[in-house]
């Protein structure tokens, strides 16, 4: 076995007794990556002459602990100091933050080593990583399929063994649906849980910063290290951090789960749903009780999303303008010639389509027929859930419509179908790896009131420990 | 000048305020600072900074708002502005849309002894934007250089309602609300520095009409003075077009002050669509009881109660309460030496005849005077024991402010104690009369004014220092003498 393919936490424990060091594990990584890449395409940029400094001062220190010396990749918009950040967009190439996002400069206190930035849709906007501004990533089950998006460059990486976890963010599902379609786990925390501070905002009432991992325990690890409160972040959560370990291994006996009945209706592939029908029977072998139960304004969250979405975006989006950093045309006559040449050169297309829809939501003249509109429905999706979870501990639901579509077989309006309840909810949401169909992974999601990470992850433990999905690896080798 | 027509105004004011920080960043304050120095990834717009709210920005806005004596919301919230303008880092002002933090106040204004409310619509919180540096003027530089020194700067609007009849009231408004935020110590409020700016909407309609007639909006008004014109000048010009059959366009107008005019500078369809909607990155502020009553209980005394305090307890006229308490500084110094020295009539005749005819003959603000309360009352206690005389008092006065020594020192060095020793007086007074038997001769001829030219003779001979009571009463009696 190579050093690549441990487990976090084994990895860790190694480390720890001095088994092996940081610097073996990142050689490992290194050669892994070497040898994938090309296939995979997961990067946007490689920073393995920092990791291996970093390895260096690890290994000369007395004691490893906890994530340090563990590789990891991080998703393109989230900023790193030094460096470059680019979101996937031409807008932002070569442009080098002077700070890091509050979540990877926790990491970096643990002694994390980041070795690349990874690939995702432009900005975050769209849904299997074709949208990026540089290059499209391959899924590792199969490379003539996509990795999901937008942070397909994290699921893939973590799914071909190019890194151990990786920080990654989602607004609509972009790293649950990723994670589903790669086989690997993916969380999304409660809206507020991590901070969202050097986070590039597409959508901020949705934005969250959340980790794709290829085990329940690996993710508990380090979701331990990323939440918490932050003063940069207005909406971040002052609730106490929990040592997340300690909700693995117990009995599911009593657990109350429902199955929004919304969430396996036609639009999900047969075979999919025949998956996840498998793994609630699992979960009732389990010990849980569980029962179908209804999410009534579901049905209405992707277009909620899309208006919702497009607006923020309009906004957040509109910083990009060539004045300060970024992207700039030279030639432009004027500022305003300026501002609209760098951005129509610098944004892509899909970019564009989101902020002409997003500047048109918000018009007065139609702002109360969409933003609104969107807005009191938003609320009635996650007064859905409120009821729902009166009466369950969390909900089961499958991640995705499909398992993961071939490179450019259909653009990927349904895709977030499943994933953008949660957003909207605020609440938690987990993709695990819950079946596989003709050789490729099928994402079983799971859905908690807000700061239930711990009973998702509880969930998610004793379902992996009972199947052995996440034990599949893709073959890469040639 | 309006005659059967009735101007109806409204002002906009934009408001600085001296927080401990800039609104959603940590950054200092700054003004005439190296360009940007006084910045950070936040008030830059740069890539995943979120603001964060300044909770002293909210504390003083409720000062002001109660100062204004107006409604807190309980609830209030932010929203985006969404423009694109190089100075405005991230493209969007954060603001406050339809859930402002203060509504439905006043202020009062007395013109003419004749009060007056005029409503305050609302107070709302924002932040400034930076500042574009051209080469010359806007439209022919090469290159603009941006300075974000200023950006995230906490600004409060505060709009009127159209309850301002003419220039003068819209320029006492302004005064009131000037020495209202100065009072209160939020804001600097200095025109001429931008930390006090005013736009002013302006219809005329026939008097007595209830609909408004079609109105504008004056931009640029960067001084009291230019407000009075401005607004003067806009009522003329929309009257004059109405006289003339023609009729009035929706419109903003900039104030040109080189030539005292207002020009037209985009119609209300040209107006932008700032797509306003709640900021996603500012939960909403939850304001309750306690804390505007915290507040509250910070509150200063406030220049109308001020005003009242000097008409009651001091028995100052109304008209000079007013001046005294147009400034903080200045009822601070009045306060400080009446303490001192308990004639508040006389220390308010000094403050606002010998001390400001000083200040602005050398264009200073009394803080930065070298008078301080306690050296007035001093110079004053010399001048009501007799040491000096009210005319030598002047001319200490004057000394004290140019150099800043006690007025005893100066009295001392300078040999300007007043002369009351009668028998000294008496040589002088002999003396005149024995030089100006023809002056004599007409006062005892019944010439009442040649009293007065030996009385000067006297006083010159002693070069001002004789006490003018005793000499006075010297000179009575000698000419009476048979």
């Amino acid at each position: 076995m190579n050093l690549y393919q441990l487990t976090v936490y084994k990895a860790a424990e190694m480390l720890a007794r001095r088994e092996i060091t940081a610097q073996e594990v990142l050689e490992s990584i290194s050669r892994r990556i070497d040898l994938v890449e090309n296939k995979i395409k997961a990067f946007i940029t490689l920073t393995l002459d920092q990791a291996e400094k970093k390895a260096g001062d690890l290994d000369g220190r007395n004691e490893i602990t906890g994530l340090a010396g563990i590789p990891c990749g991080v998703q393109d918009n989230l900023c790193t100091r030094g460096v470059t950040t680019t979101c996937a967009s031409k807008m932002l190439e070569g442009f080098i933050p002077p700070y890091d996002a509050t979540a990877v400069g926790r990491l970096k206190a643990a002694g994390a080593v980041m070795v690349g930035k990874l690939n995702m849709d432009e900005f975050g906007i769209g849904g299997s990583t074709e949208k990026s501004g540089f290059h499209s990533t391959n899924n590792p089950w199969d490379p003539t399929r996509v990795a999901g998006g937008s942070s397909g460059g994290a699921a893939a990486a973590v799914a071909a063994g190019e890194v151990y976890y990786a920080l990654a963010s989602d607004t609509g599902g972009s790293l649950r649906q990723s994670a589903a379609y790669c086989g690997v786990v993916g969380m999304r925390p409660t809206y507020g849980r991590v901070s969202r501070y050097g986070l590039v905002a597409v959508a901020s009432s949705m934005d969250q910063v959340g980790l794709v991992a290829r085990n329940v325990t690996d993710c508990a690890l380090v979701l331990n290290v990323i939440c918490g409160y932050d003063d940069l972040d207005s909406n971040s959560l002052e609730a106490e951090v929990p040592d997340y370990r300690n909700y693995l291994g117990h009995s599911l006996k009593g657990m109350r789960i429902g199955f929004p009945r919304e969430y396996l209706q036609n639009d999900v592939d047969g075979p999919v749903r025949e998956a996840v029908k498998k793994a609630l029977l699992k979960y009732e072998e389990l010990g849980a009780v569980v029962e179908e139960t209804s999410l009534p304004h579901s049905k209405y969250a992707l277009p909620v999303f899309r208006l919702l979405a497009s607006a923020e975006a309009s906004s957040n989006l509109a910083r990009f303008d060539g004045v300060r950093y970024g992207h700039r045309d030279e030639e432009a006559g004027d500022i305003a010639e300026m501002m609209s040449s760098s951005r129509g050169r610098g944004l892509g297309p899909e970019v564009k389509r989101n902020i002409l829809l997003g500047t048109y939501v918000l018009s007065k003249e139609h702002y109360d027929a969409y933003y609104l509109r969107a807005m009191k429905v938003r609320r009635l999706i996650k007064e859905d859930f409120d009821r729902a979870f009166e009466k369950y501990d969390l909900l089961v639901a499958p991640t995705t419509v499909a398992v993961a579509f071939s490179h450019g077989e259909r653009n990927e309006d349904l895709s977030g179908m499943l994933t953008v309840p949660a957003s909207l909810a605020g609440i938690p949401a987990m993709s695990i790896p819950g079946g596989m169909v003709d050789g490729l992974p099928v994402g079983l999601q799971l859905m908690g009131p807000a700061l239930a990470e711990g009973t998702l992850l509880r969930a998610a433990y004793a379902f992996e420990q009972a199947t052995d999905y996440h034990l599949r690896t893709p073959v890469l080798e040639v | 000048m309006t005659g059967k027509y009735e101007a109806v105004i409204g002002l906009e004011v934009h408001v600085e305020l001296k927080t401990n920080a800039k609104a959603f960043c940590g950054c200092e304050l700054s003004f005439g600072a190296l360009p940007n120095s006084h910045v950070c990834p936040g008030c830059l717009g740069m890539p995943g900074a979120i603001p964060v709210l300044n909770r002293e920005l909210v504390e003083y806005a409720i000062k002001t708002g109660l100062a204004l004596n107006c409604q807190i919301a309980g609830y209030c919230r932010f929203d985006r502005k969404n423009y694109f303008y190089p100075d405005l880092p991230t493209n969007y002002q954060i603001s406050q849309l339809d859930l402002p933090i203060a509504s439905a106040g006043y202020l009062e204004i007395e013109n003419e002894g004749v009060k007056k409310k005029i409503g305050i619509n609302r107070v709302h919180m924002e932040e400034d934007a930076g500042k574009l540096v051209h080469q010359g003027s806007i439209m022919t530089t090469p290159y603009s250089l941006v300075d974000l020194n200023r950006a995230g700067t906490p600004l409060l609007e505060i709009v009127s309602e159209p309850d301002i009849r003419s220039p003068r009231e819209a320029s006492m408004y302004m005064e009131k609300l000037r020495s209202i935020l100065l009072f209160l110590g939020v804001s600097d409020c200095k025109m001429e520095e931008g930390s006090l700016r005013c736009d002013a909407n302006i219809s005329v309609r026939p008097r007595g009409r209830e609909r408004l007639g079609t109105r504008t909006e004056i931009k640029n008004l960067n001084s009291f003075r230019s407000l009075e014109r401005a607004v003067e000048y806009e009522i003329k010009r929309q009257i004059e077009v109405l006289e003339d059959g023609g009729e009035l366009v929706q419109e903003t107008r900039t104030w040109d002050e080189d030539r005292q005019v207002t020009l037209s500078m985009r119609s209300k369809e040209e107006a932008e669509d700032y797509r306003y909607f709640p900021d996603p990155d500012l939960p909403p502020v939850i304001i309750d009881r306690e804390w505007i009553e915290r507040v509250r209980e910070t509150l200063p005394e406030l220049p109308d109660q001020a005003r009242e305090r000097l008409i009651t307890e001091h028995n100052l006229s109304s008209y000079d309460a007013n001046l005294l308490t147009m400034s903080k500084e200045v009822l601070d110094f009045f306060d400080a030496c009446v303490a001192e020295y308990n004639e508040p009539k006389l220390i308010a005749n000094w403050v606002m005849g010998e001390l400001s005819r000083l200040l602005n003959q050398n264009n200073m603000e009394i803080k930065d005077c070298r008078i301080t309360p306690s050296s007035l009352a001093d110079m004053l206690k010399l001048l009501e024991q007799g040491t000096i005389s009210g005319k030598i008092a002047k001319v200490v006065f004057e000394e004290m402010f140019n150099t800043g020594d006690a007025p005893e020192k100066i009295v001392k060095d300078r040999g300007l104690i007043q002369i009351s020793d009668e028998s000294a007086i008496k040589a002088i007074v002999d003396e005149v009369i024995a030089g100006n038997p023809k002056v004599v001769e007409d006062f005892k001829n019944g010439k009442g004014k040649a009293l007065g030219f030996l009385v000067g003779q006297v006083m010159k001979a002693s070069k001002g220092k004789a006490n003018p009571e005793v000499v006075n009463r010297l000179l009575k009696e000698e000419l009476s003498r048979p």
